[in-house]
């Protein structure tokens, strides 16, 4: 075989070094098929090759571990004889090209990356980031790709039948030419009935099974390894077409198929296809597979080996059974009437031999394909620094908190979460905006399970290392604030184009931040995903480390966020906390009403941060908190409105004690701080001082109303009614 | 007393109806796959909501070809009493086993929303344990759920106490704001809320019941 010309090998993104070292690996020139397929695996979405050698700098064992990085999902023993599998995913590159689509088959893809593991999905959260709406240039692209996006979510989730339990959805102009779509999804398994993506058994028959292989997506990893350019739109073939029914009958058939104990091993074909699920099940189990793709169903007539091998048509899997008893798993596919097919076989060299037509096309070591891509110590210098202090606006608390509700970060997402289901399979004992964390029960144990999204791109942006501790706090916190003691974690690491240094500083200042924050919290990272280059002409996103972090609890009627009586104690949990013009720059308020970003995120307190959750957890197993809720966006006024906001209406009346200046007191930010009403005050600070926390009484639920003072001074009064309806109707307002 | 519930491919509240009747209503239950031509000895039929076949041409339009459907069918004319949550109600509308169409929402946006009903009438199987006029907090989660018909058959549906629920707050924009129906002979019912979804003080509402326990004291007493 002769050399390919440099112009070829630049278009599969691969440097002339990582060429030679194929020829290396293979004694030989690649063929045209197996440069595809170096390219795939070997491209940053598929190989992690600049972030690795940083991941391994988060912790990822703990005692409840049952699987960490590596597989298909992370596991995590809860007890009882079963466990969940969870991952949260990226879809951002497909989701900008074609939102609708690109974001359903990020949830299809996530889906399958649970049941392949032999787990049953039973909740979804998504993490979503989109630019400006009201933007004259980009705004109605903004909104379309919203609508998009959210639609394609609701199309394939609802039609699976997973609940999409909650989530979190920001607007900067810096996502303007490049949304985020982060799906989360977990599952729930028998303990002893896990699956692996891993072959074995020499002779064991390599079985596809699902949709037919078209020409659809192909290169789809690598082109989410890549900035884009005015061309993205040329890349539309490259985003898939979502099938949730298909799914849906993988999804029982899978499971089915599992129990019949003839399967092996088992993984889905996602990016990379066919490619990746051949390449990688062989190197963990440290055989070869030889395939024929003559076999492999297809959709389309003449499709070449290179195309099938790269193809990511959605809802297809891959499995290896034991030999002799194929007919047992054949015979559950056809109940469901799926399409499967013995493609190949499993085989004791080590290698990914690929036929055509009978003719080896490639043959490639399957160890050195999936695991030997070449680890780039990328050079990483400082992150960008924000501008220094501006000027602040005097700005009267009594304006200010509506101009907050109404936000787009902070009000009500409703219009979003209605189009979800987030009831099907009857487990949602807290779904949206009614919890800090979305709760669900586990009808088999008879415990629940409670899940947390956060990332804070602002924060991050001032401080990638802090903001990625803030997002793991955050997370905890919110776990916390429903009763729930947090016990792992998975991570999706957003950011712009590592190979420029000060986006490789924010990357690996952001997984040190993390990796501190979760030894700390006793939440090992136990699979995620990082999606590099989101960038559009230049122009990176904030980097957005976004973590989604579980929690067990027992089942129980939630502790919500709304005041649910008249005449009982608000208490502040952690105290009215600390903030200077410095620790302002990334709150809501300097985005909404100061319009500018500067200086450095909230301080954080691991310490004190977690005595908080202590004394908050304590507080609610010992029945004493009638409702709970963090301290976030928009501080002290936004959450006590939004403590404000339920069916009954009932405020309160805060008198808080403090030097800050009144707009800092309101809005500040400082994390660490709960907002909880009780009728036992006395108990609560009880457990506070056991803790070592303050736990200020700040005021009383009243039956209309809600006021502010500082020092008997009142900064603002409002009628419930008008705030909310602000916060329920402004998001609604916005994206029409 | 042991309920059916039908599995189409592509149902996805099939375990949640089998788990409410169980473990909530504390009766049998099996689950019946969509080819079988038969529905054994069940007293009462569900068909469970979901995407039936994927719902891409009509919802409903594919699963009222199954085999299984041609069992319901005798079931129905026979006495049995068959319902239809959400997707189950699209089918049986498909299958002519209820008149009418579900069409897209008003909003022509998937919504999923506790909503109040008003219960029409008591005189039916599935209405018998609530009260005149009850009002019920069931959720509901459908992209297609506006009731249609024609003038006459409106017309019929009240004429003949045929509306089980209205919606209170019209969430899909369905005429006579009717969210659940019966057949003229009063056996099979169609309702686009989601009992089984409210059958557990855990869920939030435990109203969904109701709609069980009238069927249970239909089947004991006859």
């Amino acid at each position: 075989m002769t050399a390919h010309a440099p112009e070829v090998i630049a278009q599969h993104q691969l440097t002339a070094d990582e060429y030679r070292k194929i020829v290396a690996i293979l004694g030989r020139e690649p063929s045209y098929t197996e440069l595809g397929i170096f390219s795939v695996m070997w491209s940053e979405h598929c190989s992690y090759k600049s972030s690795r050698l940083h991941l391994k700098k988060l912790p990822t064992r703990g005692r409840l571990v049952v699987q960490g990085p590596g597989e298909n999902a992370g596991i995590i023993d809860i007890g009882g004889g079963y466990v969940i599998a969870f991952k949260i995913e990226s879809h951002n590159h497909p989701s900008f090209i074609e939102p609708f689509q690109g974001a359903a088959t990020g949830v299809g893809g996530i889906l399958r990356d649970i049941f392949t593991m032999g787990a049953r999905p039973i909740a979804v959260l998504d993490s979503l980031r989109f630019g400006r709406l009201d933007d004259p240039k980009t705004g109605a692209r903004n909104r379309r790709i919203l609508g998009g996006v959210v639609a394609g979510i609701a199309h394939y989730g609802n039609c699976f039948g997973v609940p999409t339990v909650g989530g979190e959805c920001i607007f900067e102009p810096c996502y303007d030419g490049n949304p985020l779509v982060n799906v989360f999804a977990l599952g729930i398994c028998k303990k002893e009935e896990v699956f692996y993506a891993k072959a074995a058994g020499e002779g064991n028959p390599v079985i596809y099974v699902g949709a037919r292989t078209g020409r659809d997506g192909i290169h789809g990893a690598s082109m989410a390894s890549a900035e884009f350019t005015d061309e993205a739109k040329q890349k539309r073939p490259n985003v898939q077409v979502g099938d949730p029914f298909m799914e849906k009958l993988l999804l029982e058939a899978c499971l089915e198929a599992m129990r019949t104990g003839a399967i092996v091993g088992i993984q889905d074909m996602g990016a990379a296809g066919l490619t990746c699920s051949t390449c990688e099940m062989g190197s963990r189990g440290e055989v070869g597979i030889e395939i024929e793709l003559d076999r492999v169903p297809q959709r389309e007539t003449g499709m070449t080996p290179y195309e099938i091998m790269l193809s990511e048509s959605q809802e297809r899997m891959l499995l290896v059974a034991e030999k002799g008893r194929e007919e047992e798993v054949y015979r559950v596919f056809r109940k469901w009437g799926l399409e499967a097919a013995e493609i190949g076989v499993v085989t004791e060299d080590g290698k990914l031999r690929v036929r055509h037509h009978g003719v080896v096309v490639a043959e490639i070591p399957n160890r050195e394909l999936a695991d030997e891509a070449p680890l780039y110590d990328r050079p990483h210098t400082h992150p960008p620094r924000a501008g220094l202090i501006p000027d602040l606006p005097v700005s009267k608390v009594q304006r200010t908190l509506p101009t907050l509700l109404s936000s787009l970060d902070i009000c009500s997402k409703r219009w979003i979460w209605e189009q979800y289901d987030y009831q099907v399979r009857t487990n949602t004992v807290a779904g949206p905006e009614r919890t800090d964390a979305a709760i669900v029960r586990i009808k088999e144990t008879g415990t629940s399970i409670a899940i947390s999204l956060d990332g804070n791109g602002r924060y991050s942006f001032l401080s990638p290392r802090e903001g990625a501790k803030l997002a793991v706090a955050e997370c905890c916190r919110n776990l916390s604030t429903v009763g729930a003691r947090p016990v792992a974690a998975t991570n999706c690491l957003n950011f712009g184009n590592p190979e420029r240094p000060e986006i490789m500083a924010q990357l690996v200042e952001a997984i040190e931040g993390m990796a501190e924050a979760c030894a700390f919290f006793d939440t090992p990272i136990t699979g995620g995903n990082v999606s590099l280059y989101n960038e559009t002409l230049g122009e990176g996103i904030y980097p957005t480390p976004v973590l989604g972090i579980v929690g067990t609890l027992k089942t129980a009627e939630p502790v919500t966020i709304p005041f649910k009586n008249t005449g009982r104690a608000v208490i502040l949990l952690g105290g009215i906390g600390e903030c200077d013009d410095t620790r302002f720059g990334g709150t809501q308020y300097a985005k909404e009403i100061v319009k500018q970003l500067w200086g450095l995120p909230p301080a954080l307190d691991l310490e004190r941060e977690k005595r908080v959750q202590f004394a908050m957890r304590k507080i609610i197993a010992e029945g004493l908190a009638e409702s709970a809720h963090d301290l976030s966006d928009g501080g002290l006024a936004v959450a006590l409105a939004e403590c404000s906001f339920g069916p009954n209406e009932i405020g309160a009346l805060i008198d808080v004690d403090s030097d800050l200046r009144p707009e800092m007191l309101a809005f500040h930010e400082a994390p660490s701080r709960i907002l909880i009403s009780t009728e036992f005050p006395k108990k609560v600070a009880a457990i506070a001082e056991k803790y070592e926390i303050e736990a200020p009484v700040v005021g009383v639920t009243i039956e209309k109303g809600i006021e502010i003072r500082q020092r008997t001074i009142t900064l603002g009064a409002w009628e419930i009614g008008a705030l909310k309806t602000a916060y329920a109707q402004a998001f609604e307002s916005h994206v029409r | 007393m042991k309920f059916g519930v039908i599995v189409f491919p592509g149902s996805n509240c099939d375990h949640d109806a089998f788990y409410a009747v169980t473990t909530n209503l504390g009766q049998k239950a099996e689950y019946i796959w969509h080819d079988s031509p038969s529905l054994g000895d069940v007293d009462a039929v569900i068909l469970p909501g979901g995407f039936a076949y994927g719902d891409y041409l009509r919802c409903g339009a594919i699963a009222r070809f199954s085999p299984v459907m041609g069992a319901v069918g005798k079931f129905a004319a026979a006495g049995g009493l068959v319902m239809g949550f959400c997707n189950g109600f699209q089918i049986l509308v498909e299958a002519g086993l209820l008149p009418g169409a579900l069409i897209r929402n008003r909003g022509l946006k998937f919504v999923c929303r506790e909503v109040r009903l008003r219960t029409e009438t008591v005189h039916s199987p599935f209405t018998n344990a609530a009260q005149e006029g009850q009002i019920l907090r069931l959720p509901i989660a459908h992209g297609e759920g506006c009731y249609f018909a024609d003038g006459r058959t409106l017309d019929e549906l009240d004429a003949e106490d045929r509306v089980l629920f209205r919606y209170m707050g019209n969430p899909n924009g369905s005429l006579g704001d009717i969210a659940g129906i019966l057949n003229r002979e009063r056996n099979v019912m169609g309702m686009m809320p989601h009992p089984e979804r409210a059958s557990d003080p855990l869920m939030g509402s435990t109203d969904g019941l109701t709609i069980f326990q009238s069927v249970l004291h239909a089947v004991v007493r006859a």
